[in-house]
């Protein structure tokens, strides 16, 4: 990865974040983050690897959905209040739109069997795409068996035993900020 | 039911409140305020039917932007464009006031240990949730071998080359129409 070290901050500003979310919104076909991944982490090198990981966490920590809230985070990050705004304008604008037509479109449409066939080939890569994308976060652990092992513990608690997300991360997330409290990793 | 008749029965305020109160609880995303969602509009106030429900659902999900979106078709099913407005702002609002409290804080102490530990604690727990995220979406519509060879090329080919995703995504729709998955 190219990106910039932490302290070397590239200079954003709000019609940036504006023009990047409503870009990596409008191309997220069955979720966002896989694109937000590719353009905050990849392209434009705003984010490393392991500010990407941390943001999302704070992310799906607070109520609201996650890239909205990496939205706020990022745009106030690198703007302050005017990116905060820009970034999650970006964001829920073209969409909000989207939905209206798709609402029109579905009064219409929605029983077509090529439609239906289409949104599936689409739902198939788009779920290859999450993977990727979740792979690709691996990277930014340490090289240590502590933090692997949540990882893999959330992944055996949500992913393969299906337990309700909430009440896995409220039994694993006061263990692992102990853990990072305490050994610093 | 026609719109406009509908629209005599939705009481604004009371949407607006309601998936307010809710979008404190979407943590995680809007998966765990789905079920509630459900009760409120389909079972407690018939404003839609299971099968509407289900179906703005699956379009919120196919059609690019956040997931949480499909609150605005449900609005905009509720109540055209009022309705659209009001579900939208409602559960948006309410996080985003929390998120942009919390960002200051943070960003006022960046390096204080409690927040420290938060996010590099939690920075694991994510990326496992992540990896979760695409095997039960891979497990939810996958029916055969053929849509999970799709899915495991689709991860090959994104962690091995830098092509648009925008691309797969089009296969994908291709492969669907031409009846390969």
């Amino acid at each position: 990865m190219t990106s910039p070290p932490a302290s070397v901050r590239p200079k954003v500003t709000p019609l940036d974040l504006f023009l990047a979310f409503n870009q990596l919104a409008l191309s997220g076909f069955g979720g966002v983050l896989p694109w937000a991944h590719r353009t905050l982490v990849e392209h434009k090198g705003w984010l490393t690897q392991r500010e990407f990981v941390e943001t999302l966490a704070l992310g799906q920590l607070l109520p609201g959905p996650n890239i909205g809230n990496m939205a706020v985070i990022i745009g106030y990050r690198f703007a302050g209040l005017a990116g905060a705004a820009a970034a999650f304008a970006g964001l829920v604008g073209g969409p909000f739109l989207l939905m209206i037509a798709a609402g029109i479109l579905y009064q219409h449409y929605g029983e077509l069997p090529l439609v239906q066939r289409a949104l599936h080939g689409m739902s198939a890569v788009a779920a290859g795409l999450v993977l990727a994308t979740g792979l690709k976060m691996t990277s930014s652990l340490k090289r240590h068996w502590r933090p692997w092992m949540f990882t893999v513990l959330a992944f055996a608690g949500v992913g393969a035993l299906r337990l309700p997300l909430l009440a896995v991360v409220g039994v694993l997330a006061p263990f692992a900020m102990l853990a990072a409290w305490r050994w610093k990793n | 039911m026609a719109l406009e008749k509908l629209m005599d029965k939705v009481d604004l305020w009371a949407l607006f409140l309601h998936f307010a109160l809710l979008s404190l609880a979407a943590i995680g995303g809007i998966g765990s305020i789905l079920p509630d969602l459900h009760r409120y509009v389909v079972e407690a106030n018939h404003w839609l039917s299971a099968k509407q429900f289900a179906d703005a659902y699956a379009l919120g999900q196919a059609a690019p932007g956040p997931n949480m979106m499909f609150v605005t078709l449900l609005g905009w099913q509720l109540a055209g464009l009022p309705g659209a407005i009001t579900t939208t702002a409602a559960i948006i609002l309410p996080p985003i006031a929390l998120t942009l409290w919390v960002t200051r804080l943070d960003a006022s102490n960046p390096e204080a240990p409690l927040g420290r530990a938060v996010r590099s604690g939690l920075a694991p727990i994510t990326v496992g949730l992540m990896l979760s995220s695409g095997w039960i979406l891979m497990h939810s519509v996958d029916s055969d071998w053929r849509g999970t060879a799709l899915t495991v090329l689709t991860v090959v080919l994104v962690l091995r080359t830098k092509l648009n995703l925008i691309w797969l995504i089009v296969a994908g729709a291709i492969a669907g129409i031409a009846g390969i998955v």
